[in-house]
């Protein structure tokens, strides 16, 4: 049961790793990239390390997301000024 | 060079990498038997020593708190970096109107379930990351973890569409303190350490009782500046993107 559980938790991990390589524009990329990051606070949910996942959640949901689209506002800012 | 070398030059040394990359897979431990002796040490060592419930904890502010001063201090030095690279330069100046409010482009009012759900969000989430730093040495969690979110309880309010009481909230020169504080705050336990006559960063503290809020030593008051090192580190890099890139939401 558990290993088909975490095989299950890796094939996503791989199938959300691809798309963001398979994205090409930025910005779908970045909420794609949070569906990633989200994938692997399963895997590491179901592999029992939740200090990890904690980490997962913060910085794969919420700081690179947040700094993928202010950087991607900034560059249409800096073309349209 | 020719498209047949190209392929050539790719081809030849793709197979050498995965016939090594094969070899190498072919020689790891089967999945999940763990066979470094380290791990176990310090589960069985974790709670009678450092009187800690989170194994985890004690490695990263105890028994290798050096390496994770490096680590702080990286998080440190690019938040100065992002500071430094987006200041105000000499050639630029504030637009006497910022972009999105040309008379044709209209800056899209924030929706009021958006503003009620992010104000109500705000205090639950500053209460979670509380927990999480207090916590740090008992549950999974700590002071990163609890400083991210607690920066995200302030970005809350900005995505309300309240940028000036963001602005108001989490004033520069708090931040810059608080940074400082937080990152110095680390090393300064480390010295409390030798003070007491014991090695840098050694758990010199009273360990108190496995399992209380006040145990484990050096430990929380490292989560909490851990915690408040990042929180404001965050924050700073959000302030100063904000600041310099996006429109003003008055």
């Amino acid at each position: 049961m558990t290993g088909v559980l975490q095989a299950i938790a890796m094939l996503t991990v791989g199938v959300f790793g691809l798309a963001v390589v398979l994205n090409r524009n930025p910005l779908p990329q970045a909420v794609v990239f949070a569906f990633f990051g989200g994938s692997l606070v399963v895997l590491f949910i179901v592999l029992q390390a939740p200090d990890v996942s904690l980490s997962a959640i913060v910085v794969g949901a919420m700081a690179y997301p947040l700094m993928t689209v202010l950087t991607l506002a900034k560059c249409r800012n800096g073309s349209r000024d | 060079m020719t498209e047949r070398g190209r392929i050539w030059l790719f081809a030849v040394p793709a197979v050498a990498v995965g016939v090594l990359l094969v070899w190498s897979f072919a020689g790891l431990p089967s999945f999940g038997h763990y066979r470094g002796p380290y791990g176990n040490v310090i589960n069985a060592n974790a709670i009678p020593q450092r009187h800690t419930t989170n194994a985890v904890a004690a490695v990263n502010f105890d028994y290798r708190g050096f390496d994770t001063i490096g680590e702080e201090y990286i998080l440190f030095a690019s938040v100065i970096g992002v500071s430094a690279l987006l200041r105000l330069q000499r050639r630029e100046r504030e637009l006497p109107q910022p972009p999105d409010h040309a008379p044709r482009q209209r800056a899209p009012e924030t929706a009021d379930s958006v503003t009620v759900i992010c104000m109500g969000l705000v205090a639950p989430l500053v209460l979670l990351s509380l927990y999480i730093v207090v916590h740090g040495h008992l549950t999974p969690g700590g002071g990163f973890q609890g400083g991210v979110i607690l920066a995200s309880a302030f970005l809350m309010v900005y995505l309300a569409g309240r940028y000036v009481t963001f602005r108001q909230l989490s004033p520069k020169s708090l931040l810059d303190a608080g940074e400082g504080l937080g990152a110095g705050g680390f090393v300064l336990v480390g010295f409390a350490g030798m003070l007491a006559g014991a090695a840098f960063l050694e758990n010199v503290l009273p360990l108190g009782q496995t399992g209380k809020v006040f145990s484990a030593g050096t430990l929380p008051i490292i989560n909490l500046s851990v915690g408040l090192e990042v929180g404001t580190g965050l924050l700073l890099v959000m302030w100063e993107f904000l600041e310099q890139a996006l429109m003003v939401r008055a």
